[in-house]
């Protein structure tokens, strides 16, 4: 996959679990502020990432770090890329 | 004690969305049983209809809400947001604190619990687990989705008693209110449809098997040729408030509840008894300080069981002899499950209001066994001033309501 195809699936795969409009998936909204996800959202986002890209990303440290959606599109690229090394 | 009185009322039953639609379909004598093809697949279910809600968007609801709701969750939220309405209260007197939830379903979710034991038992791996499943599974689930979506902080009540729950809601809404405890309560039950609910009455051999081909034939409450149950689904949600309130607001009073009981029948857990049955009725004129004499009308359970109609039958001839008119509602919704008592308990309310009554749908020859009491068997006028309505469950339990139009008095 492309760095783009692999955004364009982690887009479409969010806003049809939470219900969001294309226009508000940009790279600099925020997933709590701006997306209004919540707690629970979050560990429903990482079942949906691993579904989607059927990898595991539950225990990785580093998706504490993740505040934007450009975070997660950043964060899945590379968790590919490592695994395909 | 306060006296208690109900101020609004929504309704989500097999006809579909709202209440006046449930008034207007019953009055018209509209049967909202159908077959049902899901049923087809199940080898051991000889029943294939039941009264199923359609027409209902969910997405009503702010996904926030929604995402911890199964089908029960979202009938009881959109029955409760009409009941509120009606009421004219708003969302200051739902989050003052005064204002409590008494809503109970059969169950948690099946198809909910399917879902997850059906992934679960092949994978033995719960990483997949969506964060808000526990939620629709959860007993008082319905209570507390409709909490959440209306902001409600008072008292949280969820019964459970299957068939009897509804009745038992608003039984123990109003006596709260009758305490003082809270000011208001949005009371009902609510229960969505899955095969295994007609599998169960079915193996039970109390599932209505004969009419497969002509859905709108059965249920037969009282019928000589009625043959079992028809399953359905749905939410009837009631606002109570206290009398002192309701009158300070300058709202209009639909009714009055002025008498509740409830009673277990340790005799059997699943067959009804006459004489429970009568004494649960008796206690609850005797809640009301009523005598027999005082009712005009009985809104029964009759379910279309050969057992349970004819139970019923001799209680109510036991209590109340041959004259006073009754008639089930099952024949138009089917049996709503925990839903039925204030479903049916809604429709009532609007017979009481209207002056009518509403006849037994499917009651073409009256079963010699229940034929000693008073039928309505056309849609007729009549000026009923009080009535009761009863509810009993698998497990025995009964219950029933006394209601009056409102008196200022």
């Amino acid at each position: 996959m492309t760095d783009q195809e692999i955004i364009g699936l982690i887009n479409t795969s969010l806003a049809e679990e939470f219900e969001l409009s294309s226009d508000s998936m940009k790279p600099e909204a925020l997933i709590f502020d701006d997306l209004e996800l919540d707690s629970l959202d979050i560990v429903d986002m990482v079942v949906v990432l691993e579904n989607a890209f059927q990898f595991k990303i539950r225990e990785d440290d580093s998706i504490q770090k993740i505040r934007a959606l450009g975070d997660i599109h950043d964060f899945v690229i590379n968790k590919k890329k490592e695994l395909n090394n | 004690m306060k006296r208690v009185v109900i101020t609004g009322m929504g309704a989500v039953s097999p006809y579909g969305k709202g209440q006046d639609l449930l008034i207007e379909s019953l009055m018209a004598g509209r049967s909202a049983v159908r077959q049902v093809d899901k049923l087809d697949p199940i080898n051991g279910v000889r029943s294939k209809v039941a009264g199923l809600v359609p027409d209902i968007d969910p997405k009503e609801i702010p996904r926030k809400y929604r995402r911890s709701m199964s089908n029960m969750s979202v009938y009881a939220t959109l029955a409760s947001q009409e009941a509120l309405q009606q009421s004219g209260l708003s969302a200051a007197e739902c989050t003052s604190g005064q204002m409590g939830v008494a809503i109970g379903s059969t169950i948690g979710s099946t198809q909910t619990n399917q879902e997850f034991f059906k992934n679960f038992l092949a994978t033995r791996d719960l990483e997949r687990i969506k964060s808000t499943i526990f939620f629709k599974i959860m007993n008082h689930s319905c209570a507390v989705n409709v909490s959440q979506v209306l902001g409600i902080t008072g008292r949280i009540l969820s019964p459970s008693a299957a068939c009897s729950t509804g009745c038992q809601a608003v039984g123990y809404g109003y006596e709260m209110i009758a305490l003082g405890r809270q000011q208001f309560m949005l009371c009902g039950g609510a229960d969505e449809y899955h095969p295994l609910t007609t599998g169960t009455f079915d193996m039970l051999n109390a599932a209505s098997i004969n009419f497969n081909a002509q859905p709108h034939r059965t249920p037969r409450p009282f019928d000589r040729d009625r043959d079992g149950v028809v399953c359905s689904e749905g939410s009837g949600i009631l606002l109570l408030e206290s009398l002192e309130s309701a009158s300070a607001r300058g709202v209009n009073i639909l009714a009055e509840i002025i008498g509740f009981a409830t009673v277990s029948d340790p005799s059997s857990i699943a067959n009804p008894d006459t004489d429970s049955i009568a004494r649960c009725m008796r206690t609850a004129l005797e809640d009301a300080g009523l005598t027999p004499e005082s009712i005009d009308y009985v809104n029964a359970h009759a379910t279309a069981t050969l057992q349970g109609d004819i139970a019923e039958s001799k209680a109510i001839y036991q209590l109340f002899g041959g004259k006073v008119p009754l008639s089930s509602l099952k024949g138009h919704l089917g049996h709503t499950m925990a839903a039925s008592g204030s479903l049916e308990l809604a429709a009532l309310v609007e017979m009481l209001n209207r002056g009518c009554l509403i006849p037994t749908l499917n009651l073409d020859n009256v079963d010699e066994s229940c034929a000693n009491i008073r039928h309505v068997r056309t849609l007729s006028t009549a000026s009923i001033q009080t009535a009761i309505k009863n509810n009993f469950a698998l497990g025995g339990v009964n219950s029933s309501l006394v209601i009056r139009r409102y008196q200022n008095d």
